[in-house]
């Protein structure tokens, strides 16, 4: 039996709103449209803030104020791209180990001038694993992963 | 916890993810992983069996040989709720945008 996995996610989605709009709905209200569930913090989630600048912060606010970081902004191109780095793993806690973080690249395609193609691609989200007690050298390294998962694709393909 | 949450804790061990990584080129037996990392044959064979139990790894007698292949079942686990994930995400952020124009 032959088998193909996908190790990336992809995602689209066509709305009847500007570029500029699309973007400005996806990075600056965030809040609305985020299954509410998935948070970090104690309390219930009171905003998600996308820093409108390369290198930015991409953080949970709670209700009671606290701030959580989900990861950073690796590219903030307004209207047509972001990309962020996610540094949750599986029990969405923040995991500052670049290594084990996972990419988000979402483009912002217009259609028509008032119809917009949003695509979302979710890469290396295999890379979330729980921080180990003790990181030996050679083995949880930048790359790891990569290397990992070219080969265990293969496997299947 | 859920599949995906539990292939995620399986890979946190860095002697897994090494043990994971050496099956995704080809499938091996327990000695020809220990004989390749400095880990002993006992601790070999319990990393397997977590991994197995997240579904990362699968076994098959070949022969006297017992040997052991990567499990797609355990990555597609995460896969799969990364995607409906972000498919209710986007199926909200379509209805936001075109409502409140």
């Amino acid at each position: 039996m032959t088998e193909t996995l996908s190790t990336e996610v992809h995602r689209s989605v066509t709305v009847n709103a500007t570029q500029e709009r699309a973007f400005d709905v996806f990075t600056g209200k965030w809040l609305s449209w985020w299954p509410l569930e998935h948070h970090i913090g104690a309390t219930e989630l009171a905003d998600v803030v996308v820093e409108p600048v390369t290198g930015g912060r991409w953080y949970e606010v709670g209700t009671d104020g606290t701030e959580c970081d989900w990861g950073a902004v690796l590219a903030w191109e307004p209207h047509g791209r972001i990309v962020l780095s996610w540094h949750l793993n599986g029990d969405w806690e923040y995991d500052p180990d670049p290594a084990h973080a996972s990419e988000v690249e979402v483009r912002f395609v217009a259609e028509t001038p008032d119809r917009t193609r949003v695509e979302l691609v979710h890469r290396n989200f295999e890379r979330h694993a729980h921080k180990p007690d003790q990181v030996r050298g050679g083995v949880g390294g930048e790359g790891g992963w990569g290397t990992i998962l070219t080969g265990y694709a293969a496997a299947f393909v | 916890m859920e599949p995906y949450q539990t292939a995620l804790a399986a890979l946190g061990d860095p002697t897994r993810r090494l043990i994971f990584e050496r099956l995704a080129s080809g499938p091996l037996a327990v000695g020809q992983l220990a004989d390749e990392l400095p880990v002993s044959r006992p601790a070999v064979s319990q990393h397997l069996k977590v991994l197995k139990e997240a579904r990362l790894v699968r076994d098959r007698a070949v022969g006297t040989r017992r040997l052991y292949s990567v499990d797609p079942v355990g990555v597609r686990a995460v896969r799969d709720y990364m995607d409906e994930l972000w498919g209710r995400a986007l199926a909200n952020f379509a209805r936001v945008v075109e409502e409140e124009q």
